[in-house]
């Protein structure tokens, strides 16, 4: 059931923001995240609170599907709060033992959590309706002004592309083999690092080839299918913007404005 | 001239061992002469290691002859300046489901050859359309491929192909990893092809069942080839297929042996309503 | 020596919107020396049943026993359980690994913590077993064909000397030659040893020849668990979920609705034979 598993968990509305062109949500996000660290103040964080607010009411996906990404980082953020909770010098407001809680490690802490969970919704946002394909597409065409400097910005998109399509596949062909082994015996939990380590050649080892063949085999049918690089290619999907990313550009726009005044003066 | 032809063609490779010394020549082609005719539906049969895969590896340019040529619709695959027409002609789909589709979304894996081919992206939605539908699989176009049966991607490999508007398709044991139903499905796309569209097919396989319907059918061993025919010739001579590793489908057998237990009844017989109506015709006749 | 499976239940995901009930109530009795086949389409549940005899998967519901001990239990035994149980997956040449073949069959009873020299005993009579010639036994296994990989696949698994062993479609891209002297290989092996095998397939032909009782699987449940000649009795129910009798069968409701006297039941191309030879 491994191959369930979708990379960055696209959830399929048919939102205005899911018909978005990605280049707008991935420089959205790019924006949004810097914006965050722009304002110091909370009516910064308002603001950016009603922006995402906003965003997330027009994708329609239920809302418990971006908090879904706040858990798998719950314990760094714990970590953040706690530092600058207890060892960020200043007026202290509570003391006990040899703990101190500061006014300003409240602010900090408060702060940094805010920031970091502004963050992980923002960048869900962006995962959870838009393809990990069209997300390679728009940093394809994003990145294209480097081809000047040799930077082969076609080849690494298709490797990308490549890879997405493949980690479920050998996701699952690790637990294949992994049973195998561990159904001739083999163990792979207990022991020191070192037996732990050396009890991974017969699931490394097997894993590899399987890559490798794949890899062969798949090569062989992209240039059976004409595949001879980004030269002469044309796109199914072609980038194009409409009314709606020059309008949301717009807004963009106008949001960074904000902030950066909020930020400036406030 | 047929739209594949090979003359005298002949494949080597060097066996090395671990330090890269030539330890041999393996011929993996043996001087085969093959005449495809436009429209037909040929079969190649073969058990592993026979050549067979070779031979269809060459139809593509995928491979070249040591010796002897290959014509794809009159271009020798040899001439670098056609490389790319022959890809687009002769259509390759190949054995594992897993290993060719290159697309996340099953449309976006169909649009793949000819975004290669330099289509322009508006004749490349019909293109996909009309080649999803012509193997069934049009419901599917925004699935991803990882959520699809084996013969639901052999099947959206076949339209990756067609999409490319080929005039003949090979198939390098298109249905080896597919269960009973995956198998079935792909030889009804496959058989739809040539009837409907019109596309030479060449398929190659071991599974008997699946050729009953071809116009004629190869047997390679040992790199060459060792029988041609119609279904029905080649069914007719059993022990001649066993002796080539290959086994022949449960009715033709049960026919054969009643044969051979003195029964009257024709060579190579491939279905099991032929066998039905012959005994019948026997049995019947005893009767009166 | 027995494995019973009782009330066995298997949801995948269970926490997830995407469980998948993989197994429903399965009661199952594999008594000693029975050569069983398993058979069941694609998504049928057969592939994670055998992952259960073994203990690789754990039922979410239901328990099963080996030996009349329950496998889940706190203290017991799984490497054991392994050993005594063994599993040979689909495609069992992807998990070779050694350099050499020989080496790459110790690996199981190396694993058991056996002496040196009855690993390699044990590995030397595996080998024999599945009908390797020494002369391979010194080469990288990535180097022999397809037939011959599987086979030492196998024989990794036999060199465990289970009392059990489970073959999940032992000859899944085999050519026909290589099908029947795998199946043939599985047989005399089953003769001489008298372990019991499980013989996963999706093929009735393929097991029908072999087999003395077969357990069909559909949508997560045992749907029959008879003698070949009862279960292909039901030959039009299972062409619906997607499996197919053998042809000799049809062969036989052809020649009967037709008007010829000839017994149904058949299984087997001898017996098919024998049945319509009778009236002529």
């Amino acid at each position: 059931m491994l191959r369930d598993i979708t990379l960055g968990q696209y959830y399929q509305t048919d939102s205005v923001i899911h018909k978005l062109d990605p280049r707008v949500k991935l420089i959205a996000t790019i924006a949004f995240i810097i914006s965050l660290f722009v304002v110091k103040s909370w009516v910064g964080y308002v603001v950016a609170a009603v922006f995402l607010a906003v965003v997330i009411r027009l994708s329609h996906v239920p809302f418990r599907y971006m908090v879904k990404g706040m858990k798998a980082i719950v314990f760094i953020m714990l970590i953040t709060v706690v530092f600058n909770l207890f060892l960020t010098p200043g007026e202290v407001l509570v003391s006990f033992w040899k703990i101190r809680i500061t006014k300003e490690g409240l602010r900090q802490a408060v702060t940094m959590a805010v920031r970091l969970s502004f963050l992980i919704v923002g960048s869900s946002v962006m995962t959870l309706t838009t393809t990990p394909n069209s997300l390679t597409d728009a940093m394809e065409k994003l990145m294209k002004p480097l081809r000047v400097f040799k930077v082969p910005v076609h080849e690494v998109a298709m490797m990308m592309s490549i890879a997405l399509r493949f980690i479920p596949i050998l996701l699952e062909e690790t637990d294949k083999i992994m049973k195998a082994q561990i159904a001739r015996g083999a163990d792979f939990e207990s022991g020191n690092l070192i037996k732990k380590a050396k009890a991974m050649v017969p699931l490394l080892v097997p894993l590899f080839i399987s890559a490798f063949r794949r890899a062969n085999d798949l090569a062989m049918a992209m240039e059976a299918r004409c595949y001879r690089g980004g030269e002469h290619r044309t796109k199914m999907k072609p980038l194009k913007y409409a009314v709606r990313d020059r309008i949301a550009y717009g807004v963009l726009a106008a949001y960074f404005v904000v902030c950066i005044v909020i930020g400036v003066y406030l | 001239m047929g739209i594949i032809k090979t003359d005298k063609l002949v494949f080597e490779y060097i066996r090395r061992d671990e330090e890269g010394n030539v330890e041999g020549i393996t011929r993996a082609v043996d001087e085969v002469d093959l005449d495809v005719q436009r429209g037909d539906f040929v079969a190649i049969l073969g058990h592993n290691g026979s050549g067979k895969s070779t031979l269809a590896k060459h139809i593509n340019a995928i491979l070249y002859p040591t010796e002897g040529t290959v014509w794809v619709d009159g271009m020798d695959t040899k001439d670098d300046k056609d490389l790319w027409n022959i890809r687009q002609e002769a259509g390759m789909v190949f054995q594992n489901p897993d290993n060719q589709i290159i697309g996340q979304v099953v449309e976006e894996d169909v649009g793949f050859g000819p975004e290669n081919m330099g289509i322009p992206t508006e004749e490349i939605w019909e293109r996909v359309e009309e080649s999803l539908k012509a193997v069934g699989m049009y419901q599917y176009r925004k699935f991803s491929p990882n959520k699809l049966s084996g013969g639901q991607k052999q099947r959206v490999s076949i339209a990756g192909v067609i999409a490319m508007h080929p005039k003949c398709i090979i198939l390098d044991e298109p249905t080896a990893m597919l269960d009973p139903n995956g198998r079935k499905e792909v030889v009804r796309a496959v058989r739809a092809l040539n009837d409907v569209e019109g596309i030479t097919v060449v398929l190659i396989t071991h599974y008997m069942e699946e050729i009953i319907h071809a116009d004629k059918v190869f047997v390679m061993d040992q790199g060459r080839i060792a029988m041609q025919g119609t279904p029905r010739e080649i069914f007719s001579q059993v022990e001649k297929l066993k002796s080539l590793r290959l086994d022949v489908p449960q009715v033709t057998l049960l026919a054969h042996e009643l044969k051979k237990s003195g029964l009257r009844l024709p060579d190579g017989i491939l279905t099991v309503e032929e066998l039905t109506q012959e005994l019948m015709r026997i049995y019947n006749a005893r009767k009166a | 020596m027995s494995i019973i499976l009782d009330h066995v239940e298997y949801v995948y995901g269970a926490d997830t919107s995407l469980a998948v009930h993989a197994l429903k109530d399965i009661n199952l009795v594999i008594p000693d020396g029975q050569f069983i086949g398993l058979i069941g389409h694609t998504g049928s549940g057969k592939s994670t049943l055998v992952q259960h005899l073994n203990g690789l998967i754990k039922p979410t519901g239901g328990s099963i026993y080996f030996n009349g001990e329950d496998i889940h239990a706190q203290d017991y035994n799984k490497k054991k359980l392994r050993s005594k149980v063994g599993l040979v997956f689909q495609y069992p040449e992807h998990q070779l690994f050694e350099i050499d073949v020989f080496s790459d069959v110790c690996f199981g009873p190396k694993n058991l913590g056996l002496s040196r020299q009855e690993t390699e005993l044990r590995a030397y009579a595996a080998l024999k077993q599945v009908g390797l010639e020494d002369d391979y036994f010194y080469q990288s296994p990535f180097d022999l064909s397809g037939g011959q990989k599987r086979r030492v696949a196998i024989a990794g698994v036999l060199a465990m000397k289970p009392e059990i062993l489970v073959l999940d479609e032992p000859t899944a891209g085999l050519d026909p030659k290589g099908r029947d002297e795998i199946l043939d290989q599985i047989a005399k092996l089953k003769e001489e040893t008298g372990i019991t095998v499980i013989l996963v397939s999706h093929s009735m032909e393929d097991v029908a020849k072999y087999v003395e009782r077969i357990i069909v699987m559909n949508q997560g449940s045992v749907m029959y668990d008879d003698v070949p000649r009862e279960v292909f009795k039901h030959y039009s129910k299972l062409e619906e979920i997607g499996l197919a009798a053998p042809q000799v069968t049809y062969i036989m409701q052809a020649l009967r609705k037709s008007g010829m006297p000839v017994q149904t039941d058949v299984t087997t191309l001898v017996e098919a034979k024998q049945e319509i030879i009778k009236l002529f």
